[in-house]
């Protein structure tokens, strides 16, 4: 098992060292001189020039991407030329409101779509499958910031029932926080439960559809049984590999959701990084966020250790 | 069964994928906003990037006069407002008609090259096993960035405007159809029929061209109907975000709710309209998608 | 029929376990035909076996689903009944049908790989049936798996309780299934199949199984074979059928040996005999020779700690023209690999391949193109075999055209080889769709004639086609042999197949040749251990098949 995990582990290098050459090279390779697009329009030459020595844009290629990848490890992720802060301590301070949306997401849409996958699959064909089917294909098809400002709408503003925008830290009181959380993640779920709900139902019906589930009822089990002990087990691993895949909607839906609820996390720090040209915060947040995706990932890798016998180290 | 007039493969798919309700009604709804989009000028439209500032913030159905400078000097000209003004007194009912056009180019145009890039790079690395681990690890590279974070971070070295958006939606579709074609390259190889032609004496390319690729064009067609859609709705979301086309060249679903958002609470139906028009293009498109799925691809269809 | 008076009075009560009556049942609208089984009637009396035997399509699989009550949606029973014990599970409810399958009647599938649940153990498997239907506690339950177990032969049942499916073989598999239908002693057995996805030794051992326990608890088994040789090995009684009906049904020894119907005699004529006929030595010039052929699959690993397989090692073989070599073997025993290192396929890891005195093992890709029509092969799965989006006639001309043949020339071949393998030549502008299995199997001949090959392999050619099929096919291959002197490479791993066809037999085992000789020496006097397994294991070995 340690051997096993040490073994993922080690795969994840390449992966996480081709996100990191593609994020250097990314600013690097654009057309015309960084410096100068980091200086903005009205930067005097001089400026220009401190800003290329600054970012080490002198030395060679490979030198750059050494010092570079060696400041990471250091937990130096550079500092914002917007904030003028440290990176690190920007994305410190932004922390806690994009992990409160995102647990509160997760927790309401596996709660939601993982049923609904299931009872659409073993109802296959009749009204209820299709509602689940025509609530998934409209889930995918509206762009999340457009639900946001629907339920803004709706809730916020016709309803009075919830505020408007922002975020309210959860040290000053639950009440508060899950109250201005309710509508960012209702809203970011939408097209997270239509997603999983699809892929679950998807799961559960090839699953259905095995001779085991035929020797299951052969043996004169009842159906509900048939379908919590022998579908459902086996169903699990493609439905957490889902879960996985989902992250990375979950992730590109937090920056747009932050932006339309005006939540200060680091989904907001993204978007007004790139509006600024802000390139270590940009190169830090991508770095972070495909990190938490992979690591992601990777655990529900090693989770088929525990849901399938046949995947043993 | 045999049919008394023989009947290609071909020939059967298309009568089956015309035949599906997804893929009719889907593909009405597309055609009418294809058509929306080119006849725009003669929808009752006026220029989308007029501006007047004595109509700032109208409500829908309102009747005004836009005071234009032209080079003959300023000209009053009565409008009709339909769905509103903006902040600049842009009339939100032209702009929403011509922004079909945008969305609908960075889709198509989306869907084309990263079908056209990753069936390439997919046949490589699905028939030359010599290039096949290094190019799926840069695939998997790339796909460990979320693919709007990698849109976002694609942008941001560019300049704002239509290429960039394309590219930046492009860059993270391309590893996705790489995979897709690789996986089925690998499994039709396999096929006694490739083998057969294999031992035939078939040269490598017309076996590419002749006996692989022919069996991945549905699952391919299925996937770019879906790329599409995922397009429209990034190219909204940079657009919206202030990262993709800006609002005051040419108008986007995407830009015309990015402009709207200060003032949402007082004219909410700035974003709502753009916004509905926007789910029913893409929802179009996936039903579109979703038929043609059903009816070009079964085995596809089953496993996703 | 007729049972002795003193006996009739038990016999009247119960006579049957199962009686079908009438049993139709639709398919729907879009079918090939309106019912997928119509007036089906037989019955299954206590302790005995009854085989329904019958090709693909003849509603066999039907009939057994109908009894379980396990029919998909989409065929409804329109008529008749199931009676099991004089109940009629057509019109029992559906928690009275739950309560009588594992019960009064059980099933066991054919496909021992899927039929378990992969994440669940094989005695929580067993002792799920106990916990549907008694009141046995957890440890009781795990006794009384334990103790099934150990009546079917599974080794060390205390431990293996505890094992997941996929650490078991095939066999041991299909008797975990066995140990579920039999743990509370049901009156009837269903099985379907059974042993047809199993190796011919664990299917004996099988066979041997089901006899054993059926006469140790009076069950009563309703046995679904397309195979013949089952049927001589195991039935009490026969019942044939075609197209949804049933043609003729009476004791083994009536139906095999002394078959009234038409059907049935056709049937029983067709299945190859395990007395190979009189064969003329051929003294052919050699057109292929394999010297020391080792092929391994897998990587040795960074650390030396990767998996190698050997598939097929120092294997020599050669053949003549105008011969047939049959290769045959269990799965693993690396007979394809070796065809498909001779047609290059893939490349032999050591060894060499002599075709007509030029070395092909070595080859690279665009040397060895012009000797690719010197050797074709014919592959087992007609439905795979052809390009599903080319038609016929493209099909057949691309292998001479990549030689160089001009269009309207390939195509009058590709006509006259049509007609040479039993088809239309005017068939060429069809699909591969609207042929059935066997015309595709004569299609893919055909093709591999399109460019006069020197060598035929044939990769288990025959084996996914019905048995009338199969000895149609099996007579065109051995024309076409003789026809055009071909050194024919017959790849099986049914010894029937190739007692008829080969003129000499290579015996392989685990990736080695264990035995080789001429046909009919191999089947009278074999000299290796496994070769008389592997005679012994052959079903109805020593049933007479027909009249004669």
């Amino acid at each position: 098992m340690a051997y096993y995990l040490l073994k993922r582990l080690i795969a994840t290098i390449p992966v996480m060292l081709v996100v990191a050459v593609f994020i250097f090279l990314l600013l690097r390779l654009t057309p015309g001189d960084p410096a100068a697009m980091i200086a903005g329009d009205f930067a005097s030459e001089a400026q220009v020039a401190e800003i290329r020595e600054k970012l080490g844009l002198n030395d060679p290629l490979l030198v750059q991407f050494g010092i570079w990848i060696g400041n990471i490890f250091q937990g130096d992720l550079g500092e914002s030329f917007f904030f003028k802060k440290q990176v690190t301590d920007l994305i410190m301070a932004r922390i806690e409101p994009t992990l409160s949306l995102s647990v509160v997401t997760i927790i309401l849409t596996v709660s939601i779509a993982v049923p609904m996958g299931v009872v659409a699959a073993y109802r296959q064909g009749t009204w209820l499958d299709r509602t689940v089917m025509a609530f998934s294909v409209l889930g995918f098809s509206i762009p999340v910031f457009v639900i946001g400002f629907a339920f803004i709408y709706i809730f916020s503003l016709e309803l009075k029932w919830l505020p408007v925008q922002g975020y309210q830290r959860l040290s000053e009181g639950v009440g508060g926080w899950l109250k201005h959380l309710i509508l960012p993640s209702l809203a970011l779920s939408v097209i997270f439960v239509a997603f999983i709900a699809r892929m679950t139902r998807t799961s559960v019906l090839e699953v259905l559809g095995e001779d085991y589930i035929r020797t299951a009822r052969a043996k004169g089990q009842t159906e509900t049984k048939v379908l919590v002990r022998h579908a459902l087990r086996n169903a699990a691993v493609p439905i957490v590999t889902v879960i996985g895949f989902a992250f990375a909607i979950l992730i590109g839906g937090v920056v747009v959701t932050e932006s339309v609820f005006n939540i200060p996390g680091l989904g907001l720090l993204t978007v007004d990084a790139v509006l600024n040209r802000d390139f270590p915060t940009i190169q830090a947040v991508v770095l972070l966020f495909s990190m938490i995706y992979v690591l992601i990932n990777l655990i529900i890798d090693l989770s088929y250790t525990v849901l399938d016998p046949r995947i043993r180290y | 069964m045999t049919e008394a007039v023989a009947l290609s493969p071909t020939q059967l798919t298309l009568r089956r994928v015309f035949g599906h309700p997804s893929v009719l009604i889907g593909g009405s709804l597309v055609l009418v906003i294809c058509l929306m989009a080119i006849f725009a000028p003669f929808l009752g439209t006026i220029d989308p990037n007029l501006n007047s500032t004595s109509t700032r913030l109208k409500p829908p159905g309102y009747e005004g006069v836009m005071k234009i400078y032209t080079d003959e000097g300023r000209v009053k000209v009565p409008v009709t407002y339909r769905l509103g003004s903006d902040t600049l007194g842009r009339d939100v009912y032209s702009r929403v008609i011509y922004g079909a056009r945008i969305s609908l180019v960075v889709g198509v145009s989306v869907a084309a090259i990263s079908i056209f890039l990753g069936m390439i790079i997919g046949l490589v690395a699905g028939y030359f096993r010599r290039l096949d681990g290094f190019i799926m690890r840069i695939m998997d590279g790339l796909m460990a960035i979320p693919a709007i974070l990698l849109a976002i971070a694609v942008v941001s070295v560019f300049n704002a405007g239509l290429t960039s958006v394309i590219i930046a939606i492009v860059v993270p579709e391309v590893p996705r159809v790489v995979r897709l074609v690789r996986s089925m390259v690998l499994s039709i190889r396999e096929e006694p029929y490739v083998e057969a032609a294999i031992t035939a004496g078939t040269r490598v390319h017309l076996l590419l061209i002749r006996h692989i690729l022919p069996n991945t064009l549905a699952p391919l067609i299925v996937q770019g109907t879906f790329i599409v859609a995922s397009a429209i709705i990034v190219e909204a979301i940079l657009s919206f975000l202030g990262l993709g086309i800006p609002a005051d060249e040419v108008p986007t679903w995407g830009n015309i709710m990015g402009a709207a958002r200060e003032n949402f609470q007082l004219h909410p139906h700035q974003i709502l309209y753009p916004g509905v028009i926007l789910a029913v293009t893409v929802l179009a498109v996936n039903m579109l998608g979703d038929g043609l799925r059903d009816t070009l691809d079964p085995r596809f269809a089953k496993r996703v | 029929m007729n049972a002795d008076p003193s006996e009739y009075v038990l016999e009247v009560k119960n006579q049957y376990v199962l009686e079908v009556k009438n049993l139709t049942v639709s398919l729907p609208k879009s079918g090939d035909r309106a019912n997928a089984i119509e007036n089906i009637s037989f019955g299954v009396k206590p302790g005995e076996i009854v085989c329904v035997v019958g090709e693909s399509g003849s509603g066999k699989s039907v009939t057994a689903s109908a009894v379980m009550g396990l029919l998909p949606a989409a065929l409804k029973p329109v008529n008749g009944e199931t009676l099991l014990d004089g109940e009629n599970t057509l019109a029992a409810s559906k928690s009275r049908l739950r309560d009588l399958r594992g019960t009064r009647m059980a099933m066991i599938f054919q496909e021992p790989m899927t039929a378990l649940n992969p994440v669940a153990r094989v005695g929580e498997q067993i002792a799920e049936v106990l916990e549907i239907h008694t009141t046995l506690s957890a440890s009781e339950r795990r006794r009384k798996a334990i103790e099934i177990m150990e009546s079917v032969h599974l080794p060390d049942p205390e431990k293996m309780v505890d094992a997941y499916p996929h650490q078991l073989s095939g066999g041991q598999r299909q008797r975990i299934m066995i140990a579920t239908a039999l743990v509370l002693d049901p009156a009837l057995l269903i099985a379907d199949e059974p042993t047809t996805a199993l190796d011919v030794t664990t299917q004996a051992q099988i066979l041997t199984l089901v006899k054993e326990m059926q006469e140790r608890r009076g069950t009563g088994v309703l046995f679904i074979t397309h195979d013949f040789g089952v049927v001589a090995e195991i039935a009490d009684r026969v019942v044939v059928m075609q197209n949804g009906r049933v043609v003729e049904q009476g004791t083994r020894d009536e139906v095999l040996m002394n078959p009234q119907q038409p059907y049935t005699q056709m049937l029983v004529a067709s299945v190859p005999s395990m007395t190979p006929p009189e064969r003329d030595s051929v003294g052919g010039d050699m057109a292929i020779e394999v010297v020391k052929l080792d092929k391994e699959y897998g990587t040795k690993g960074l650390f030396g700690n990767g998996r190698v397989v050997l598939a097929a090692s120092n294997v020599d073989l050669h053949v003549r023209k105008g011969e047939t070599l049959g290769i045959v073997g269990e799965s693993g025993s690396g007979k394809s690999t070796v065809a498909r290192c001779i047609a290059r396929l893939i490349a032999p890891t050591s060894g060499s391949i002599s075709l007509h005195g030029t070395e092909i093992a070595t080859l690279p890709e665009s040397k060895l193109r012009p000797h690719r029509r010197k050797v074709q092969i014919v592959f087992q799965d007609p439905y795979r075999s052809l390009n599903p989006r080319r038609n016929i006639g493209l099909s057949l001309i691309e292998a001479p055209m990549n030689f160089g043949m001009a269009k309207p020339e390939a195509m009058a071949k590709a006509r006259e080889l049509m007609e040479l393998v039993g088809l239309q030549g005017d068939a060429l502008d069809r699909f591969p769709h609207q042929f059935s299995g066997g015309q595709r199997q004569r299609i893919c001949i055909a093709r591999a004639l399109m460019v006069e090959p020197e060598v035929l392999i044939a990769d288990e050619a025959v084996s996914a086609l019905d048995v009338s099929v199969q000895a149609q096919v099996l007579d065109l291959l051995d024309d076409i042999r003789e026809r055009y002197n071909l050194a024919m490479l017959f790849i099986t791993h049914d010894l029937r197949v190739a007692a008829q066809i080969c003129d000499r037999l290579i015996v392989m085992n685990k990736g080695v040749v264990v035995e080789q000789g001429l046909t009919a020496q191999v089947f009278s006097s074999p000299s290796h251990e496994y070769t008389r397994l592997l005679l012994d294991a052959a079903p109805g070995t020593d049933a007479q098949f027909g009249a004669g």
